[in-house]
């Protein structure tokens, strides 16, 4: 059951004074599709998400709902439902009267909007409290509070600001399965910002990657993770990040100091390899490195060793990990590497 | 909650000594309105119900009745506030939360309007309540004494605007909400603190207002309180003992007010939002 519209964005741009906060910013989301915006903080998100809301007006650029176009519009006339990054309830209504005020701008007759304010109460599990203000509840509540506020209109659109990011550790896995149950079911489509790429590979359909108000990558998951763009996305996704290396492609290897790798068909010129660490191998194969920091992570442990005046960080199994000081080598996966060219930009292998 | 300092008795005896000046004015007042004859602080001869006699006699000494003056100044001092928390609300709405063309020279005119010595503008106002036809009417000083204390007002409540978060009012846009909305139905509620202080506030401002009040005002049917006390410095031989009745008389409803909007006048030194 789809009811969501898909969501174009085309060349949006947004300046505030001198500062580009998104720039030349194309993308499409499906009808019921779930796409995370991720980037470090700063970087636009927000902004991006204000301006569908409709709370920012463009500097340049359209949006369009389907086939419709809504920059112009009024964020009321959009039925679009946001969760905000504080929540933003309104501390001087109970959390019924938060959850009913989009219905109650819209005249809905008065026992529908009990009804529908209790339904979509008791999907989020917060039934029982909705006499209390959001003083009163916890942050978890809040946050379903909010979502709830959001979808009780069954808008179109759902943007989410970091809607877990002010949430326990503890809740905000459970959280993030239930936003992805809720948004199926629903059929709405969303939007959910983030800066945290675990949580953006874990629940997005496809992920667009920001940098500096600029859109660097845009697709689903694993091609994100097999497949970045560039070496902002390299090091941006994954966690711990892909090591680059700087040096030369010299057709038949690479080279970077005192570090030479035999790679066929490798391209010719200055850039970056890419190798993840959970790619690299302790082994008795490989080239010697020593061991400098060995960092425990309960099942896995990352390693930092050094090789050839290279620090790179590899993952391995805890019943694996060698001592500090210890001399290891280090096996480089031929079919699992990353070359980018000095600017960054992903060139191989195909 | 700040903890006591270490010498409060000491802070305690100082400020005790600070008030009494003032704590044995309204001592006399209280002891002249109610004895026949009061000698310093000692009340001598019989208790005087006559000294409240302007309660029930229409007229005292060919004056209005004070019950047309306590009604003059109620509707004055309540119009003023209703008006300045008004007004002063949307303007500092609009300062604390849009951008319009001319703000930043607005702001500062408010400022300057606000420490501008207000009786320098008597004549200037007279003539403008005449070319108005407001002279001698209590609307024309309502006006007046409201647009003097609007300043203060819209500064007071811009500090109050200025703490609420903007994402909650765009959580009320996306919600549906037009700006008005907004205003009327998240910010005003969110800053019912500012409200009650500035109401407090204006009314005992408006109700203790004296000299514009005097400067505007000829006709006795248009007196307040405040004129309705001046007329009796006006006599050769003051009637101090009636005086003191009428000046309580005057003073109760302040006392009042002060009893029960204290804490709300302490939020304009405080601020703050709470839910
Ligand atoms: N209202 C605003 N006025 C001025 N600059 C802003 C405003 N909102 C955001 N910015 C700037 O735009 C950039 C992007 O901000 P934002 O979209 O909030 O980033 P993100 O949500 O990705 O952390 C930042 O440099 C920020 O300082
Ligand atoms: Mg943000």
């Amino acid at each position: 059951m789809t009811k969501g519209t898909g969501v174009r964005l085309e060349r949006l741009t947004k300046r505030f004074g001198r500062v580009v906060a998104v720039r030349e910013l194309s993308l499409e989301v499906a009808p019921g599709e779930l796409v995370a915006f991720l980037g470090p903080s700063g970087c636009g998100k927000t902004t991006t998400l204000l301006m569908i809301a409709g709370i920012y007006r463009p500097t340049a650029g359209h949006v369009y709902f389907g086939d419709r176009r809504v920059d112009p519009l009024h964020p009321r006339d959009r039925d679009v439902g946001m969760v905000f990054q504080s929540y933003a309830l309104y501390p001087h209504l109970n959390l019924f009267e938060n959850i009913a005020f989009p219905l109650r701008l819209k005249r809905v007759p008065a026992d529908q909007v009990r009804r529908r304010v209790r339904e979509t109460a008791e999907l989020l599990g917060i039934g029982g409290i909705l006499e209390r203000r959001p003083a009163q509840v916890s942050g978890g509540q809040q946050q379903r509070a909010a979502l709830a506020r959001a979808l009780v209109k069954e808008p179109q659109v759902l943007l989410l600001d970091e809607p877990l990011s002010n949430l326990d550790a503890q809740i905000r896995l459970s959280a993030r399965a239930e936003i992805r149950r809720l948004q199926r079911e629903l059929g709405v489509t969303a939007i959910l910002v983030t800066h945290d790429q675990a949580e953006a590979l874990a629940m997005a359909d496809r992920v667009a990657v920001f940098s500096m108000g600029e859109l660097q990558q845009y697709a689903p998951p694993d091609e994100l993770y097999h497949r970045p763009k560039n070496t902002f996305v390299a090091g941006f996704v994954g966690s711990p990040p892909m090591n680059l290396i700087e040096g030369e492609f010299t057709g038949d290897g690479f080279r970077a100091g005192g570090l030479r790798l035999a790679l066929p068909k490798a391209p010719t010129g200055r850039g970056w390899l890419g190798v993840r660490p959970e790619h690299l191998g302790l082994g008795p194969e490989g080239l010697p490195a020593r061991v400098l920091v060995v960092e425990p992570l309960g099942r896995e442990a990352i390693v930092i060793v050094e090789l050839s005046g290279h620090r790179l960080q590899v993952l391995v199994p805890e019943d694996e990990k060698p001592a500090p000081d210890a001399e290891v080598r280090i096996a480089f996966p031929t079919g699992a590497l990353h070359y980018f060219d000095a600017k960054g930009r992903r060139i191989g292998p195909e | 909650m700040a903890l006591l300092p270490r010498n409060w008795p000491l802070w305690l005896l100082l400020l005790v000594l600070i008030t009494l000046p003032i704590g044995a004015g309204i001592l006399w007042l209280v002891l002249t309105a109610l004895y026949n004859q009061v000698h310093g602080l000692i009340p001598v001869g019989r208790l005087a119900p006559q000294h409240w006699r302007f309660l029930f006699e229409g007229s005292v000494g060919g004056r209005p009745s004070i019950w047309v003056a306590l009604k003059n100044s109620l509707f004055f001092a309540g119009t003023v506030a209703v008006l300045e928390v008004l007004i002063a609300s949307m303007a500092a709405y609009a300062i604390s939360r849009m951008k319009f063309p001319l703000r930043t020279p607005y702001l500062g005119m408010i400022l300057t309007l606000h420490a501008f010595p207000a009786v320098s503008l008597l004549i200037a106002i007279y003539y403008i309540l005449r070319v108005l036809g407001l002279f001698d009417t209590l609307v024309g000083v309502i006006l007046v004494k409201a647009s003097l204390d609007l300043p203060l007002g819209i500064w007071l409540m811009k500090g109050f605007f200025d703490q609420l978060s903007w994402d909650m009012e765009m959580a009320a846009l996306v919600d549906g909400a037009s700006r008005w909305t907004v205003f009327w139905r998240v910010a005003l509620p969110l800053v019912r603190p500012g409200i009650l202080a500035l109401g407090t506030f204006a009314l005992l401002s408006a109700w203790g207002e004296f000299i514009l009040p005097f400067t505007f005002i000829v006709s006795a049917k248009s007196w307040t309180l405040a004129l309705y006390m001046q007329s009796f410095m006006k006599e050769a031989f003051v009637d101090y003992g009636l005086m003191a009745a009428v000046g309580l008389f005057y003073a109760l409803p302040v006392f009042l007010l002060f009893l029960f909007g204290q804490r709300y006048l302490l939020n304009i030194y405080s601020g703050g939002v709470k839910g």
